[in-house]
């Protein structure tokens, strides 16, 4: 698997700032599980964030200060991520627990000809998604408003940027317009988040107009 | 938690510079041997920062201690889980500090791995800032830091202090999306600039 397209610098840096929105923070992570060039760049934008937190005038503790730190009830860094520890396979870790089985037993919704989609649980912002699409077809057009990520985890699609294929992520936001194509072989599924959730039921329509061939 | 009072206010540590490569040791000690000295010390120059942290994300003055308290005590509990190379002692904390505050604050769960559970294949490519050794891959992050312009500087510190999406940053300041975003991107590669030069 050769990654080409990775996430945008200033897109990385808000995920390690904890300041992504949730929907895309969970993309950003299946992609950076898939992807050592990410984890490096994730790895040098927290030291980044060491160095903004160290130059924080402090605010002095009022409580005394603990003698002996006791053992904290297990908090949620102890829980185990959603990811399962091992190898998803095909599913990136950090969203194994939330495509149990893998991507051939998930609960496809019908969506027009050629096109489904699954909503995954998410708490926090935006929305979160898995799609697939027949080979040769529309992939539904995003944009418009906020950031939109979709990160391809079987099969390909091309657009004017190029080809996506397993481990690429396409970013999309308002000042970008794209018309995703998927290639032919077999179907092509994505992981896809959208920071405007609302946005996506317009899309809805645009994926029943008949297929143009491009 | 249980606290013993011994003093009335944790005196703050200051955290300049030469303190970093310090502040690695002092995890180590708390790994290896458990060393409440060692511990103290993390406690009273970290403690400040991380609470004055958690207020700018819009926590309340004793809501911030808490999260503080227990983002350190979190790294007591874990300092055996810490391994040097994957990343110094201050961003170790700056990791569970952001995810806590994910946790507690936005009630959302973090995404973000800490370091020590990244899994990291070999790399054929030597990145660029490994032969540095952490303390002078800090001193100039620092460095850089400082000499960003202010109009920079000011998007770096909205997401990564108070947390804003690049949306919210954009609504705050009145720019463009697009503008922000590039901001960051060239913050970031001034700081990356810095730390290649010195390879």
């Amino acid at each position: 698997m050769t990654i080409t397209h990775h996430l945008d610098d200033a897109t990385l840096m808000s995920f390690a700032a904890g300041a992504l929105p949730a929907a895309l923070s969970a993309v950003a992570a299946a992609h950076a599980d898939m992807c050592p060039r990410c984890r490096r760049e994730i790895a040098a934008m927290e030291r980044l964030g060491a160095a903004v937190m160290a130059n924080l005038s402090p605010v002095a503790f009022e409580r005394p200060e603990p003698l002996q730190p006791m053992p904290v009830s297990a908090g949620a860094l102890d829980r185990p991520h959603h990811a399962a520890r091992t190898g998803g396979g095909e599913i990136p870790r950090p969203i194994a627990g939330l495509v149990s089985g893998g991507l051939d037993a998930v609960a496809w919704r019908r969506l027009g000809p050629g096109v489904w989609d699954h909503r995954l649980p998410l708490t926090g912002a935006g929305k979160l998604r898995l799609l697939r699409v027949a080979p040769r077809r529309n992939v539904p057009e995003h944009g418009h408003g906020g950031t939109e990520l979709t990160l391809v985890l079987r099969g390909s699609f091309h657009d004017e940027m190029g080809r996506y294929s397993r481990g690429d992520v396409a970013e999309i936001d308002e000042t970008l317009a794209h018309q995703p194509v998927t290639d032919a072989g077999g179907d092509c599924i994505c992981l896809i988040a959208s920071e405007k959730p609302e946005r996506f039921h317009g899309l809805i329509a645009r994926l029943l107009q008949p297929f143009q061939d491009r | 938690m249980v606290c013993l009072a011994i003093d009335s206010r944790a005196d703050i540590r200051p955290c300049p510079r030469a303190v970093y490569g310090v502040m690695a040791d002092l995890l180590r000690r708390v790994a290896e041997q458990a060393d409440l000295a060692a511990f103290r010390e993390l406690y009273r120059t970290y403690g400040p920062r991380v609470k004055a942290y958690m207020m700018r994300q819009g926590a309340d003055a004793a809501t911030a201690e808490d999260l503080a308290q227990e983002t350190l005590l979190t790294v007591w509990r874990r300092a055996s889980l810490y391994v040097e190379d994957k990343g110094s002692a201050a961003t170790w904390i700056f990791a569970i500090a952001r995810n806590m505050r994910i946790d507690r604050l936005r009630r959302e769960v973090p995404w973000q791995q800490l370091p020590e559970n990244r899994n990291e294949q070999p790399s054929t490519e030597t990145p660029p800032d490994e032969a540095l050794s952490e303390k002078e891959r800090r001193e100039r992050v620092r460095a850089a830091l400082a000499q960003l312009p202010p109009e920079q500087h000011e998007v770096v510190t909205l997401s990564y202090i108070d947390g804003l999406s690049h949306g919210e940053i954009a609504a705050r300041l009145g720019l463009p999306l697009g503008t922000v975003k590039s901001r960051m991107r060239i913050a970031y590669q001034r700081i990356r600039t810095t730390l290649e030069d010195l390879k």
